[in-house]
This record gives structure tokens, C-alpha cells and sequence, in this order.
């Protein structure tokens, strides 16, 4: 609920970056100061047009593909595996490098590219589509999901050897390697995170905090690498978050929680009127959106200022040769510091999604006794 | 816009791997961790508890200790007192009981004094007597041949004796 001046501050400047943005997309786009502009480039020295909307959202965006690095006109990518499933036709996989970036069908199936968005706008390039039009789920192994799996897999190997650590040395050896860095995050969640807030029932929610901590601070971090994928910056994913833990908090429910939305206690029929819908929309929609959003956003906001800053140097460059260098030192210096930025904004993002997640559980969980005593305990709790 | 929607593809291998790996990672790592470090906190806790009741323990030995060498040390100016006070005492008695003797050797030499002086006395009043009735025994003798002589023998007698 409460953001920090800092992450405001960030998503002041991802706006003012997606203005800038956005209006040298529409330099690019035809009309009629951006023909000129790219006329002249052609004009010029046979430079390409800079698409910068295509450069940014290309990096974000989930691809079926990995996209390492190209230099010129080699583009170095890692085909992955395309699944998918037709009602009519069952399932089919295949590896995504049988579409040729669209160009060719296979089985009966094609990539949409660069060339048939320009046709038609509402189409979304690097969708799967059936060439006869019927309807198709596309379940591919895209980079996200490769990326997802190889984070939990590092997850795996990391904690598993940490808690076989912990049962080779014994208690009463002093953590070493891994061990010794994870350790104290641990100990953070747990006394600041899972201890405050869920009370004597902390140990029941802990796994459940460890995992969302964790999994979404080393997608952060896997996401800030270069050819990394944007995976907490997608909503699908923190989506499925908010969704787990929406789960755990409504199962976990007592009654006093649901007695506080339905019937809340010590207030005039008249005003209950006004607040169980409020009531009703914050717990079942504000609270888990804003964890969805919260995570999505900042983290796609951090990926769409160094991409912009990054864009700046080949923006300036394609204008003239002089401004593109000059921009490259400002735009380096920038995109240094939001990389630092958004090292803590990793970890922070994480503690700030756990954080939540347990301070609603603890709602949910709290043990509440709304009768005639109600005052006088708390005060003498307090 | 299409950034806003939740992909199909990515929510459903999300939510299965997710929670695959929570499941596992729960079971395998999270657990044994979790009951290490709570494990190694109680340890601790014990350990502390343990070295501070030790600490309660040896400063209760330390009192213990100051109060028997505390003891020990009044009995010893007590036992002191004592001593002297018995000295003192001890002297006192023997210098009365010095006294009383030295009195009655005094008294008993005093009485002794007077005992051989008056026996003495007796001696020579006894011995008094006995030259009286020489000398009464002589003159009468004396009488017996010259009435005269007797009388200048008796005063002659008379002039010689002399009481010292």
C-alpha cells in the first residue's frame, strides 16, 4: 500500500522515459516529419530505421525464442520448443526455428512477424496462429518459461545443498559458502517478514514466503542479465503469485475475518451498507491486484528505462553521428545507475511482495474479539 | 496492450512449475533449514541461559564465600578478645592472689615476730628469776657468816646486776 518515495520517484521517470519514447516512436511511424527523417537516413548512408518501440517491447515482450545478441545481419538465437493444442488436431511440438521468424507454416500453423502487424495493427507479433483460423493454445516452452524453470532450478540446487548443509555440519557449525549468504535473507523473512505480521502461526506461512521471496528476487535479478528474460515484469506471472497466495489466504480464513467483511462489527446498519461492498472489492480485488500489479510494473517499468536509455544512444546516432556518441556517455552513466537501481529494486520488489502477502494472511488469520470488551482489550494489548 | 494480458501459455506452465516447485522446495529444502535454524536458535538460547544461571551460581559461591570468610574472620577478633580478656583476667587473679599470699606470709611473720618476742620476754624473765634466787641463794649464804658482809655483798650483788 505504502510505496516508497524511491519506487514513485522510478515510476515517475519510467513515464517521462515512455513519453520520450513513445514520441520518437512516432517520429518513426509514417507521417510526415518521420518520412522525412527516414528518407534522409536512407538518403544518407543506407542506415536502418531505428524502431525503437519494436527494440524495447521486443526485449520484453515473451518470445519463442532466445534471442542472444546479433551483430548486423546474424542474429544469434536459441530456437525453443514450440507445444501446442488444437481440439481438432491434438497436440503438436516442434522447435520454434521451423517457422523461419515467420515466414514459413508448419503443420499447419505460423508465427505472425514484423510484416503482417504492419498489415494489420491488432495483430501481436510473435503470436501462434492456425493458418485456417481455428483456434489454438499455444502451451510453448517461450523464454519466460524456460527462464522460470531455470531459476527453479537454481532454486533447487541452491536450498537443497544449503539444507543438506545444515544436516551434514549439524547445528553447531558455523555456516559456511552459500549457506552463510542465504542464511541471514532467510532469518530476514522470518523476523521481519513472518514473525510481525502472521504471529504465532509464522512457521505454517514460512515455506510459502521463502519461495515467493526468492523465486521472484532471482527472476529479478536473472531478468537484469543481458539476453535475460522479463519474467516478473509479466503479468501472467505475477498473476499466478497473487493467485497462490490468494489461495492460502482465503483457505486459511477464519471467521473473524469473514465476520469483518459481511457484518462488520460496532457500525450502523446504514454505514454497513456503504462498507461490505468496499470491504468486499478491497479483499477480493484491490488487495491481490495491486500485488500483481505492483511486481509487474515495477519490474517492466526498470526493463523499459535502460531500454530507453540504451535506444537514446542509436536515436541520437541515426539524427547524427557526433550527438549519438555524446548521448552514449550520458545515457551509459544513466543506465549504470538504473542497474544499480534496480539491484535493490530486485530485492526490494521481493520483500515488498512477501511483505504484503503475509501482512494480508495475517489479516485473514488474525484472531479478533469484536464484543463489548473489544476497547478494553485492546488497550490493555497495546 | 497485449503486455497487459495475462498469456495462456506462460500462466499455465507458471502455475504448475510454481507450484511444483514450492511443493518440492517446501519438503526438501525449506523444511530441514527452517528446523536447523530453529534447531541452532534454541541451542543457543540454552546455551545462554546455561552460561547466565553458572554466572548466578558462581556469584552466589562468591557471596557464600565473603560470608564464611566474613564469619571467620569475626570469630577470629572474638576468639582475640577473649584471649585477652582471659589474660587480663588470669593477671588480675594472680597479682590478688600474690597479694593475699604476700599478706598472709606478713601476718604470719608478724605473728611469729611477737611469738619469739614474748617468748623471749618469758626466756628472760625466767632467766631474771633463776639469778634472783642465785642471787638470793649467794646472799643468803652470805647472811649466814657476816651480817655486815652479808649486807655489803647483797648491795654489792645488787650493783652488779644490772636489768641491761
Amino acid at each position: 500500500m505504502i510505496l516508497s518515495p524511491k519506487i514513485s520517484l522510478k515510476a515517475f521517470v519510467a513515464l517521462l522515459f515512455l513519453l520520450v519514447g513513445y514520441s520518437f516512436i512516432s517520429f518513426s511511424q509514417p507521417q510526415p516529419i518521420a518520412t522525412n527523417t527516414t528518407t534522409e537516413q536512407h538518403v544518407e548512408g543506407e542506415k536502418k530505421k531505428i524502431d525503437v518501440k519494436e527494440i524495447i517491447f521486443g526485449h520484453i515482450r515473451d518470445s519463442h525464442e532466445w534471442h542472444l545478441f546479433s551483430i548486423g545481419e546474424f542474429h544469434a538465437t536459441l530456437p525453443l520448443l514450440v507445444i501446442l493444442y488444437n481440439p481438432a488436431k491434438g497436440f503438436s511440438a516442434f522447435l520454434s526455428s521451423k517457422f523461419e521468424e515467420g515466414e514459413v507454416a508448419y503443420e499447419g500453423y505460423r508465427m505472425i512477424n514484423a510484416k503482417d502487424v504492419e498489415l494489420d495493427k491488432n495483430l501481436v507479433e510473435g503470436k501462434i496462429v492456425a493458418v485456417d483460423g481455428s483456434k489454438v493454445y499455444d502451451i510453448s516452452m517461450t523464454k519466460n518459461v524456460v527462464s522460470m524453470i531455470i531459476s527453479l532450478l537454481l532454486l533447487w540446487f541452491l536450498m537443497t545443498g544449503i539444507a543438506k548443509k545444515y544436516k551434514k555440519n549439524g547445528i553447531n557449525k558455523a555456516p559456511t559458502g552459500w549457506q552463510n549468504a542465504i542464511e541471514p535473507v532467510i532469518g530476514f523473512v522470518q523476523d521481519n517478514v513472518a514473525k510481525p505480521y502472521l504471529g504465532k502461526h509464522y512457521l505454517k506461512y514460512m515455506p510459502l514466503l521463502l519461495t515467493f521471496f526468492f523465486f521472484i528476487w532471482i527472476n529479478n535479478l536473472m531478468g537484469l542479465l543481458p539476453g535475460g528474460a522479463n519474467l516478473t515484469g509479466n503479468i501472467a506471472v505475477t498473476l499466478v503469485l497473487t493467485l497462490v497466495f490468494f489461495v492460502v489466504m482465503l483457505f486459511n480464513s477464519n471467521k473473524y475475518y469473514w465476520g469483518h467483511i459481511f457484518n462488520p462489527p460496532g457500525i450502523p446498519l446504514g454505514i454497513k451498507f456503504i462498507l461490505v461492498p468496499i470491504e468486499i472489492l478491497s479483499n477480493f480485488l484491490i488487495k491481490p491486484a495491486a500485488l500483481a500489479i505492483r511486481l509487474f510494473a515495477n519490474i517492466f517499468a526498470g526493463h523499459t528505462i535502460i531500454l530507453s536509455l540504451m535506444c537514446m544512444i542509436f536515436i541520437f546516432g541515426a539524427m547524427n553521428q557526433v550527438a549519438g556518441y555524446s548521448a552514449s556517455i550520458f545515457s551509459v552513466a544513466f543506465s549504470v545507475f538504473m542497474f544499480f537501481l534496480e539491484l535493490l529494486v530486485a530485492a526490494i520488489q521481493a520483500f515488498i511482495f512477501t511483505n504484503l502477502a503475509a501482512v494480508f494472511i495475517g489479516q485473514a488469520i488474525e484472531e479478533h474479539h469484536h464484543d463489548d470488551h473489544a476497547v478494553d482489550t485492546h488497550k490493555s494489548n497495546s | 496492450m497485449d503486455l497487459l494480458l495475462p498469456d495462456f501459455g506462460l500462466f499455465f506452465w507458471m502455475t504448475l512449475s510454481f507450484l511444483i516447485g514450492f511443493f518440492l522446495l517446501k519438503k526438501f529444502a525449506w523444511k530441514p533449514i527452517l528446523q536447523a535454524l530453529s534447531d541452532r536458535e534454541n541451542s543457543i538460547a540454552e546455551s545462554i541461559a546455561t552460561a547466565e544461571s553458572m554466572k548466578i551460581e558462581m556469584s552466589n559461591m562468591k557471596n557464600e564465600n565473603e560470608l564464611l570468610l566474613n564469619q571467620a574472620r569475626e570469630e577470629r577478633s572474638m576468639m582475640l578478645r577473649d584471649a585477652k580478656e582471659t589474660k587480663e583476667k588470669m593477671i588480675n587473679e594472680a597479682k590478688e592472689m600474690a597479694k593475699e599470699e604476700a599478706n598472709r606470709i606478713m601476718i604470719e611473720a608478724r605473728e611469729q615476730i611477737n611469738h619469739q618476742k614474748n617468748a623471749a620476754i618469758i626466756d628472760v624473765k625466767n632467766q631474771i628469776g633463776t639469778l634472783v634466787i642465785e642471787v638470793a641463794e649467794k646472799v643468803l649464804r652470805k647472811e649466814l657468816s657476816n651480817k655486815a658482809e652479808q649486807n655489803n655483798y647483797i648491795n654489792s650483788l645488787a650493783s652488779e646486776i644490772k636489768l641491761n
